[in-house]
């Protein structure tokens, strides 16, 4: 029991009036790699938002276990100081903020939270130093403002670049390979699977199965209208790109 | 003399007594502040009936009594003279405490000429007399009032060709045991292609009220350049009516800035006048206000001739019952063709009690310009919030990194990197509520021994 990072069972959400997750079950355990693919709209980043602590949705039922704690119960930084990751769809522009101070400050946060103290000056450099070579991010853009007129691919370089900082338990990546041309997507993926470990675990939201060539999962979910419809191996993956969502729901009716 | 005026406030009332009894013999010998205070007995306290007072009401501080420094005065310089140091910066000081210079006049090598104005005026009655007085603005009652009863206050003198090798620091700060009424005066002449940077900050070291009017002109001759780095940090029963004019001629270069952390009431009047081609301007301020303080400034870029540039950039955070004014004024004259002036003033509203009245006045006569400006009120980006939060930090450490970062656009224009850092500390230390007055404002203050042993004063 104790290696299940995330536990979501009966999980509905409402925005407002809409009911947009209507039942959601997922098991991820350490060292896993999950894939979650799905059309669009069908509630794959509100499932991502509500893990990461985002307001404005509404449970109406069901439960979210981090650990086997409570997650819908912490605030979103305590959530990432127990080590949970979000790599944004849309990243956020943050003019004035350099990627170095919000680093340095969201760093201290989580050390301070575990009773450590303050990284030093010296110690933060050679940490952003080694993981910029992980994600081959040039040194300048860390010198800038968080994402501020970044490019699509840049950004999300940046959101691997910043998990690798905080090195989670669950990182869940929506989308972050679309916008990336086809080195940057090897580079990244290959950041993420270094990131990989026994310990932790991977949740990456996409919508083209090329993407599972480099991260190869361990299991791949589909979701469709606010619900996980199907769960395979990296097969079913194959099936979707082949086939489309049509041959999705042809499955559905037959079942 | 016929009392016209209804609303007739304590302090008005003071100052014509006093004039009468006391400044009676001084004026005769200056007739031109006899003249000022008729002006000023006609006009009397600007009113809020006054467009530009329309949103600043000045009873609280009119309805009282200060001691009003005349020329006898000399002894409020008993205290000790205040010095506050940058670290990493070395500078020319001119220290004016409770509107007296603390130093006579320097002359460095180069001919630079800087301390006391009223000293100026003995060495010096031709380079002053041609500059003093010449690019003032008449406004309302407190620049009669300033006219009357100033004494002293810096001058600065830098001639043709040299550029001042450090900054010139001009301390302003009020200290006494009575509510001071304080009328400085300060003039600034940069010869052509001459260079300086100005730091000028007003300080108070108790927690007595004051009331300053304060009138600074400075002049800057063609290709000079100027960066003024202005620092308001007072405490929040002081009031300042603070009147600065910027004459620029051809070629002149001048990057002004003003950041404003405390205050009870700020009233910035900063006047620029584009009076030979080629002139750039670029206006810039900050200012975080919380409790009642109110900051009131008026920017008024005047582009005179043509192919001038100005640019006015304003950045505030206003906090429970704080409120501003932001007047931001271009004029444009017929012959001021290929002007560009550009205008912004941007505001967080943190609490919805917090006040804010944007007005920007566009007058342009000519038809080849390019102006433009933009206000907006707005709140912190959620969405920036949680994506910080979702990284780990602290919702509150995270509305003080989105708040600095609102207002380091203005920071920016700072070119010292020691006096940028500086401020970017105590706007930190400001936004997480741990800066007060002096509260180590720029400085390491060397007179802080003796300030501990004021009473009511906070020290961090
Ligand atoms: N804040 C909101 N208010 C109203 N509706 C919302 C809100 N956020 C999401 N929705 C709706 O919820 C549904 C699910 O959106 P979500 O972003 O989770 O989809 P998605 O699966 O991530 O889609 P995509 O593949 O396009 O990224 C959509 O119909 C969307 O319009
Ligand atoms: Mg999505």
């Amino acid at each position: 029991m104790n290696n299940i990072i995330l536990s979501i069972k009966d999980l509905h959400i409402k925005i407002g009036d809409r009911e947009i997750l209507k039942g959601i079950n997922l098991e991820v355990k350490a060292g896993e790699t999950h894939a979650i693919m799905g059309p669009n709209g069908t509630g794959k980043s509100t499932l991502a938002a509500v893990i990461a602590g985002r307001e404005g949705y509404n449970v109406t039922q069901g439960q979210v276990l981090y650990k086997g704690e409570n997650l819908l119960e912490m605030s979103p930084e305590r959530r990432s100081r127990e080590g949970v990751f979000l790599g944004f769809q849309y990243p956020v522009e943050i003019p004035g903020v350099s990627i170095t101070d919000f680093l340095k400050t969201a760093i201290n946060e989580h050390r301070k939270y575990h009773g450590l103290e303050p990284i030093s000056a010296k110690d933060f450099l050679a940490l952003m130093n080694e993981k910029k070579k992980l994600v081959e991010m040039t040194s300048n853009l860390a010198n800038r403002s968080v994402n501020e007129g970044f490019s699509g691919g840049e950004k999300k370089r940046n959101e691997i670049f910043q998990m690798a900082m905080l090195e989670p338990a669950l990182a869940i990546l929506d989308e972050t390979d679309s916008g990336l041309d086809i080195d940057a997507l090897r580079i990244v993926a290959n950041g993420v699977n270094k990131l990989r470990t026994k310990e932790n675990a991977i949740v990456v939201i996409t919508h083209y199965q090329r993407l599972l060539d480099y991260i190869v999962p361990d299991v791949v979910h589909v979701m469709y209208d606010g619900n996980i419809v199907m769960t395979g191996n990296k097969s079913l993956a194959m099936n979707l790109e082949k086939h489309g969502y049509a041959w999705v729901k042809e499955q559905l009716d037959i079942s | 003399m016929e009392i016209v005026k209804q609303d007739y406030s304590k302090f008005e009332r003071q100052l014509k007594i006093f004039f009468e009894e006391k400044y009676q013999d001084f004026s005769l010998k200056f007739p031109e502040r006899a003249v000022a205070f008729q002006q000023f007995i006609t006009e009397g306290f600007p009113t809020r009936q006054l467009e530009s007072w329309r949103n600043t009401d000045l009873a609280h501080i009119l309805n009282d009594n200060y001691h009003i420094v005349a020329p006898n005065d000399r002894n409020l310089l008993s205290t000790a003279a205040f010095h506050c140091n940058v670290q990493g910066i070395n500078v020319h000081e001119i220290s004016i405490t409770n509107g007296f210079s603390n130093q006579k006049l320097i002359k460095l090598d180069n001919d630079v000429i800087y301390g006391s104005l009223q000293e100026a005026i003995l060495q010096y009655p031709d380079l002053v007399s041609k500059h003093f007085g010449k690019y003032n603005k008449h406004l309302d009652g407190f620049s009669s009032l300033n006219d009357t009863f100033w004494l002293d206050g810096a001058f600065v003198y830098v001639p043709d060709n040299i550029s001042l090798d450090l900054p010139l620091q001009i301390l302003n700060a009020y200290n006494w045991d009575e509510q001071l009424f304080l009328s400085v005066r300060n003039l600034i002449v940069l010869g052509k292609n001459s260079k300086m940077t100005l730091l000028h900050c007003d300080d108070s070291l108790n927690h007595h009220r004051a009331l300053s009017n304060s009138v600074s002109e400075i002049y800057m001759d063609e290709y000079s350049e100027m960066d003024y780095y202005k620092l308001q940090n007072i405490n929040n029963k002081t009031a300042i009516v603070n009147r600065i004019i910027f004459y620029q001629e051809q070629a002149s270069r001048l990057n002004a800035n003003q950041v404003s952390l405390n205050g009870g009431l700020l009233r910035n009047d900063i006047h620029v006048k584009l009076d030979g081609k080629m002139s750039d301007a670029d206006v810039s301020g900050a200012y975080l206000m919380d409790k009642n303080q109110m900051i009131d400034n008026h920017v008024h870029v005047h582009h005179a001739v043509s192919d001038c540039t100005s640019n006015q950039e304003f950045r505030g955070v206003l906090d429970d019952y704080a409120a501003t004014v932001f007047n931001g004024y271009i004029l444009v004259d017929k012959d001021a063709q290929k002007t560009a002036a550009q205008q912004s003033c941007r505001h967080i509203l943190v609490s919805d009690k917090a006040k804010i009245e944007t007005q920007p006045f566009l007058e342009i006569y000519a038809d080849d310009v390019k102006c433009s400006h933009g206000a907006s009120v707005g709140q912190l980006d959620n969405e920036a919030l949680f994506y910080m939060r979702s990284r780990g930090i602290d919702e509150q450490n995270a509305r003080t990194l989105l708040t600095y970062a609102f207002v380091s656009v203005v920071l920016d224009k700072i070119k010292i990197k020691p006096l940028r850092e500086r401020y970017a500390d105590m706007i930190k230390q400001r936004l997480s509520g741990n800066l007060g007055i002096c509260g180590q404002c720029v400085l390491d203050c060397s007179i802080k021994e003796k300030m501990e042993q004021l009473d009511g004063l906070k020290l961090f």
